[in-house]
């Protein structure tokens, strides 16, 4: 059976010696596998995706990623397992002094490829999200929803083995919501596994998905 | 040339801004420090030339000293040194300096208007010696005191011994100098680099999230930093390299009427080429440290971001 790409056992985090905000979080992700994060405001969906990113360490409990304790991860191996991810920021935290054909083309930029080997791909899904015409625009100058495609191109450029999108749809209306919504169904058909944290009901109702529920610090699993 | 890829001009535009305002001051600090570090070696070396100059010279010369003895004949003794030393293996001319000639080197100690005519002034044979065969100047020495009561040989060696030792002075507070200029460039950009990665935190966060290791963020700011360090060097070594003929200008100017005549006794300071190539060795080294406090920097930077 093959491992899990992230599973976590009884997880706890707390900041400093505040309160523990997340308590006995337990749940794997399997390879392939499409799911939602959801849950109200505040109930800590953006701090559980970057304990995913190990860009937060637990306070307890045991965290692996594509079968390496988290623990265990560091230096080298910690760039190794950020390149089997792509992540779609809920702020987009694109570059605003590099144009949009840049920011997306950073994943690969980061692994010092020549440009002449990923110019044609990075254009290609410019296009396939509907970006093709803003590729030499800056962030600055793109409009809410543009920023949200950006990230998510920026996220499928390296094309990982798993997606972690914070309100991939916040900022588009429905019809491009659902476009994008179909463009992670299609990644995960491609054996992409998915994990998308939103609290949109209506976008939830279109797939038939797990859906990992968070509140007061704990998670509800509905499959 | 594929093993130096990261020396090829990347056109992509640069992944972490620094500040404009505080690149620029760094230029004009570097800019600075290079001038001064280079004048400083640039100095060091043409005081080492003069030196050198001025050690070979003595050591091309040699002088017998008669001091005047009661019952001899000084001027039969003159004459019997220079022909002693005109048959020495090594002696190329021997020249008897007159007595006018003696009293006149006691000038500048005693004064002028002064009658010398009854002190024993030394008299003095001024010896030219050649490179080969090489003099022999102990032997010399030895049948001078064996034949002439009163003569002696001087080679000039303690002269030789305390210019070595000046020289040496000057080198020594000249490397030091460098030292705490090219320390002082280190930690002006190491302040820099830190500057840049803290106001850049967000675009450092975003790179490393994506998936750039730590050996490739220190990099990029390395080499933006080397750009930079080795722009603000090449001017800073020009404004030297433009200043040296001014200095020796100047050195020239302050030496004023009695210039030739120190020139004889000192010789005379000069820019030489190895002046031109130290300075651009120090342009070159404050680049290079840029280079790598800058990239340290980072690494230690970007450790202590992970630490928390």
């Amino acid at each position: 059976m093959e491992q899990p790409v992230v599973a976590f056992d009884n997880v706890g985090l707390r900041y400093g010696q505040g309160p523990e905000i997340l308590h006995d979080i337990s749940f794997a992700l399997e390879p392939g596998s499409f799911q939602f994060l959801t849950g109200p405001s505040g109930a800590g969906k953006t701090t559980l995706l970057r304990l995913i990113l190990l860009s937060l360490r637990p306070s307890r409990g045991l965290v692996r990623l594509f079968g390496l304790e988290a623990s265990g991860i560091a230096g080298q191996d910690l760039t190794a397992v950020r390149r089997r991810m792509g992540v779609v920021f809920q702020d987009f935290r694109l570059l605003d002094h590099l144009t949009t054909y840049e920011n997306v083309a950073l994943p690969l930029r980061v692994q010092e490829r020549e440009e002449a080997s990923y110019r044609a791909e990075v254009m290609e899904l410019l296009a396939w999200v509907g970006l093709g015409e803003r590729a030499h625009a800056l962030p600055p100058v793109l409009s809410g929803g543009e920023k949200q495609r950006a990230a998510i191109a920026r996220a499928l450029i390296a094309r990982p083995e798993l997606i972690l999108a914070d309100e991939p749809t916040g900022n588009v209306d429905p019809a491009l919501a659902r476009r994008l919504l179909r463009l992670f169904l299609e990644l995960n058909r491609l054996g992409t596994s998915v994990l998308i944290a939103t609290h949109d009901l209506a976008l939830m109702d279109q797939v038939d998905a797990r859906r990992l529920v968070l509140s007061d610090g704990q998670l509800h699993r509905y499959d | 040339m594929s093993g130096f890829r990261f020396l090829r001009r990347d056109r992509r535009p640069a992944l972490v801004l620094s500040d404009p305002a505080a690149s620029r001051s760094l230029l004009a600090i570097v800019a600075i420090l290079t001038f001064l570090a280079a004048l400083a070696a640039a100095g060091a070396e043409m005081v080492a030339a003069s030196s050198r100059e001025w050690r070979a010279a003595l050591a091309r010369e040699a002088t017998i000293q008669l001091r005047p003895q009661a019952g001899r004949d000084i001027e039969a003794d003159l004459a019997r040194a220079a022909s002693l030393a005109r048959a020495a293996a090594g002696v190329a001319e021997a020249r008897i300096l007159s007595r006018a000639d003696a009293e006149a080197l006691l000038e500048p100690w005693l004064g002028r208007g002064l009658d010398l005519a009854s002190l024993p002034v030394p008299r003095l044979v001024s010896l030219r010696l050649s490179a080969d065969p090489a003099p022999d100047l102990r032997a010399l020495e030895r049948r001078l005191a064996a034949e002439i009561p009163g003569a002696g040989l001087d080679d000039h060696g303690a002269w030789r011994a305390r210019l070595s030792g000046v020289a040496n002075t000057i080198l020594g507070a000249a490397a030091a100098l460098m030292l705490v200029i090219l320390a002082a460039s280190g930690l002006a950009v190491a302040f820099a680099t830190r500057g840049a990665m803290a106001g850049s935190r967000d675009a450092v966060d975003v790179l490393q999230l994506v998936g750039a290791t730590d050996r490739f963020v220190a990099r990029v700011l390395a080499l933006r930093f080397l750009a930079l360090a080795a722009a603000a060097a090449a001017a800073g070594a020009a404004a030297a390299a433009l200043s040296l003929p001014l200095l020796g200008w100047i050195a020239a100017l302050a030496s004023g009427a009695r210039g030739s005549e120190d020139g004889v006794l000192f010789g005379t300071v000069s820019v030489g080429l190895r002046a031109y190539l130290l300075i651009l060795c120090v342009a070159a080294a404050v680049a290079a440290i840029a280079g790598l406090v800058s990239a340290a920097t980072a690494k230690r930077f970007l450790r202590e971001l992970r630490a928390g």
